[in-house]
């Protein structure tokens, strides 16, 4: 009898880790699409990950992602935009900000230094 | 925060926030400028700090952080700047709390050991053997040093993300609460058939070693990213600068261009210029890579950074802040070390999905052993859960290649080999064609004299005197402007020969120049000048010397030859040797150049270069390097990175070769910032080494979860009775990082030769 409870909160402890983790659905925040010749801007808080995870901004236009991290995990102290050539310290509670001029339409990863957190900058 | 009160104007530095690029400082430089009252506002990037100075009266600090947020920006104008070493202290006080928290936890931990391991604990006190004194001496390595593996994972959680840190929460909690429920109510477990036996050493063991992992693994990393602490450390900090006669020392972020600066026998070069007055020997190792220090004479430019070895000079500033040579090379350092290797995708791609893989497979684990395991099949279930989950070491395959290219991009730019970004690196190991650009890249690109010949037929004996003919060719050609002309009077110079007046001077187009010197008419000039004249040309001769690739230029006295001189490209001393190297290493050289066949031919000849493309005008050097490539070569381009951009652009990797400050930074893939030609190869060596570590590093990031999770999941227990205990679980991942990043950190050790000036 415990084997067999065992075996369904077995699956379903996979199951559950499965829809956790791999079946979330990120949400998108967009940067509001500006004049010419002003820079759009976002923050991105870092806490044991990305809010939000997720930013869409328009190609051709420099974006300001501001970066603030609240989280002290070491994982975290360092964000890699490795297509936009930018490795970034970022100083517990220091406003870290980067500029973006993305040439190109596409989806460009971003994660912290160890590729432990992940985000995407989805370029429209 | 710097005051300098000077009648009504103050000068203030301050830090700024946000600042990551050349254009941040315009716009700040622009903006704090525009502030009514500011006369001067200097922003250095490097130091991520503005220098205003103002006019006390009119402008108050409001003024100035408002001027500096309007463009997006913070000013810190009441913060202390944040010395290197302040951050270093800060750095070392999280490596000392981490060394507390790996001692206290290993401590605790073998005295628990000590307490519980069947062999050793025949040996230990009896109250080390109380399960009660157990859970008392684990709960502070659970909850203080463990500490930092709840507080990242609560909050990724909160993101529904895992990381490591979550692996090794959930790991070490199942292990010390199972621990807990056992010493609390043994009888609880032992009404489901278990023996109550807690595994408090598992827990604090894990702990200690996992944070002893991180804590190497720290003092490591920090090694990889050494190259661009040195290259921001070479700065200098100060300027002594001739304001209206009188020197005065100024910090480096005031020194605005125009500025004329004093530099004294070793001292450091403060920023870049052009030497005014003084002559001197300058040691730019620590910028370019070469090894031998350079004389330097008025007009020469002198590089930022650089080391002032015997003599006094004044020189102009001519590039300052972000612009100067050394700033440049730290900018396109870290966007280098920032980018990423095509390599590293399928790294990404796995990394992302690794965790909670691992939580399944180790959930599975359980459920395997508690269902089909021996007794005590609990025990079994979780303590093999708990080393699966401790095992994964999702860090080494993110590690494994940024640490390599830091470390790589690193090494290179300590010798002057800039590599633009990972996916260069990358490719310059394949490349298996370099094509060499000829003028100024594999020669010197200022025509010389070569060859003084004195003919036979001459008419008195003084003039076979070789300084003779020099003599006669270097006055007459005084007043010609011939870029030819200018290397005969250069060589005159040199030769020391004392002019003679040359009077009825006459160039005549496409023939050559004429005059009288001492009653006597001299010609210099080519066959047809000769011709012209009537004068017998020594063919044999001429020829010889033209089949070298050289120009000749007859010199004709009274009607009669006289002598000839030779003038050409001259190569540059490590040409030779350079092409050579590439040659051992498999790579056909080819040389590409506008001259004609037969010059092309001499000059490659001196170089031992098989395949020469001659007559190639500059903007068909593209369609060339094109033309070789659909060969299926993969091809490297050598230029100066100013006359062939289209070309570097078309190849595979634009390398740029250039010295001084008049290197064109962005024209390619990779920049060689000494003139060396040695460092071709060894660009390409240092890109094979650095891929080969990256390689190797993937292979055991990969390699030990792929082998190992099975292990610690129990797939051995059946054929050979193998299990793997959870503390050398721990252990194991504790090594695994650590041996990634050291083995990055070897590629410190890769030879790079001395460099040769030219």
């Amino acid at each position: 009898m415990d084997k067999i409870l065992v075996i369904i909160f077995g699956l379903l402890g996979i199951a559950f880790t499965f829809w956790f983790f791999l079946m979330k659905r990120e949400k998108e925040v967009s940067v509001e699409n500006l004049p010419a010749g002003k820079a759009g801007e976002i923050d991105i808080k870092v806490s044991g990950g990305y809010s939000p995870e997720v930013i869409s901004i328009p190609v051709g236009k420099t974006t300001k992602v501001n970066f603030l991290r609240t989280d002290p995990t070491d994982c975290l102290s360092e964000v890699v935009l490795g297509d936009f050539k930018i490795r970034k310290e970022l100083p517990l509670n220091q406003k870290v900000t980067v500029e973006i001029t993305p040439k190109e339409i596409g989806e460009y990863p971003y994660s912290c230094g160890m590729n432990m957190y992940h985000g995407r900058i989805v370029v429209r | 925060m710097n005051k300098l009160l000077t009648n009504k104007l103050t000068t203030k530095t301050f830090p700024i926030k946000g600042m990551h690029c050349a254009s941040c400082v315009r716009v700040l430089e622009k903006s704090l400028g525009g502030v009514e009252g500011v006369s001067n506002a200097v922003v250095n990037l490097a130091t991520e700090s503005a220098t205003v100075t103002f006019n006390s009266k009119k402008v108050t600090d409001n003024d100035l952080v408002s001027a500096v947020a309007n463009v997006g920006y913070k000013a810190g104008i009441n913060e202390e700047l944040k010395t290197e070493d302040e951050q270093k202290q800060e750095k070392q006080k999280e490596l000392r709390n981490l060394r507390n928290k790996v001692l206290v936890s290993l401590g605790l931990g073998v005295l628990i050991v000590w307490g519980s391991f069947p062999f050793l604990m025949q040996f230990s006190p009896a109250i080390l053997q109380n399960f009660l004194v157990q859970m008392i001496l684990a709960i502070p390595v659970q909850f203080w040093a463990g500490w930092e593996f709840y507080r990242a994972t609560i909050p990724a959680l909160k993101h529904r993300t895992a990381n490591m840190d979550t692996l090794v929460a959930i790991g070490t909690t199942v292990a010390f609460s199972y621990s807990a429920v056992v010493t609390i109510f043994p009888q609880l477990v032992e009404s489901i058939g278990v023996r109550p036996e807690p595994y408090f050493d598992v827990s604090t063991i894990i702990i200690g070693l996992i944070l002893l992992g991180r804590y190497f693994e720290a003092k490591a990393k920090a090694g990889t990213s050494e190259a661009i602490k040195k290259l921001i450390g070479l700065q200098a900090r100060t300027a002594r600068v001739l304001v209206d006669g009188v020197e005065k020392d100024i910090p480096i972020e005031r020194v605005v261009v125009g500025n004329v600066i004093r530099v004294r026998p070793g001292e450091k070069i403060p920023v870049d210029g052009q030497i005014l007055e003084g002559e001197s020997s300058i040691d730019e190792s620590m910028v370019t890579g070469e090894s031998i220090p350079v004389d330097k004479t008025k007009e020469d430019t002198v590089i930022g950074a650089t080391l002032n070895k015997t003599g006094t000079f004044l020189y102009k500033a001519t590039k300052v802040g972000a612009d100067t040579m050394l700033s440049q090379i730290i900018k396109l350092v870290q966007e280098a070390q920032a980018s990423k290797a095509p390599i590293q995708r399928l790294a990404d791609l796995i990394s992302s999905y690794f965790v909670p893989i691992v939580i399944m497979l180790a959930i599975a684990t359980f459920v395997v052993w508690y269902v089909f395991g021996p007794n005590p099949a609990f025990a079994f279930a979780m303590l093999n859960m708990v080393a699966v989950l401790i095992i994964a070491c999702p860090c080494a395959m993110g590690l494994a290649t940024p640490t390599a290219i830091m470390v790589g991009t690193g090494k290179g730019a300590e010798h002057g080999i800039l590599i633009k970004d990972a996916q260069n690196l990358q490719t310059a190991h394949k490349i298996n064609t370099v094509i060499f650009d000829k003028t100024g890249t594999l020669t010197k690109g200022k025509p010389e004299v070569t060859d003084v010949v004195s003919t036979e037929v001459i008419l008195s004996e003084r003039s076979k005197s070789k300084d003779l003919i020099l003599l006669l060719a270097a006055s007459l050609e005084k007043g010609s402007e011939h870029s030819l002309a200018e290397a005969i009077v250069n060589k005159g110079e040199a030769e020391k020969v004392k002019l003679m007046k040359v009077s009825s001077f006459k160039a005549i187009a496409g023939h050559g120049v004429e005059g009288i010197i001492n009653g006597q008419k001299v010609i210099l000039g080519n066959r047809r000048l000769m011709e012209k004249e009537e004068i017998k040309v020594e063919e044999r001769e001429v020829e010889r010397l033209e089949n070298e690739g050289k120009t000749v230029m007859i010199l004709g006295a009274d009607g009669k030859l006289a002598g000839l001189i030779a003038v050409a490209d001259t190569l540059k001393e490590t040409a030779k040797e350079g092409v050579e190297k590439l040659q051992k290493m498999g790579v056909e050289v080819v040389m590409i150049t506008g001259d004609n066949q037969r010059t092309a031919n001499a000059i490659a000849k001196q170089v031992g270069i098989k395949r020469v493309l001659a007559e190639v005008l500059p903007d068909q050097k593209e369609t060339e390097v094109r033309k070789i490539q659909q060969e299926g070569k993969i091809v490297a381009m050598v230029g100066d990175g100013i006359n062939d951009a289209p070309a570097l652009a078309a190849s595979d990797i634009g390398i740029a070769m250039g010295s001084g400050t008049d290197v064109a930074i962005e024209s390619a893939g990779m920049v060689l910032i000494n003139k060396d030609l040695n460092s071709v190869a060894l660009a390409f060596e240092l890109s094979q080494k650095t891929m080969r570590t990256i390689k190797m590093n993937l292979f055991w990031a990969f390699g030990y979860n792929v082998i190992l999770i099975p292990v610690a999941m129990g797939i051995l227990y059946l054929p050979f009775g193998i299990l793997l205990n959870p503390i050398f679980a721990s252990a194991a991942m504790a090594l695994s990082s650590i041996s990634v990043v050291s083995n990055s950190l070897l590629l410190k050790r890769f030879k790079i030769y001395p460099t040769y000036s030219t």
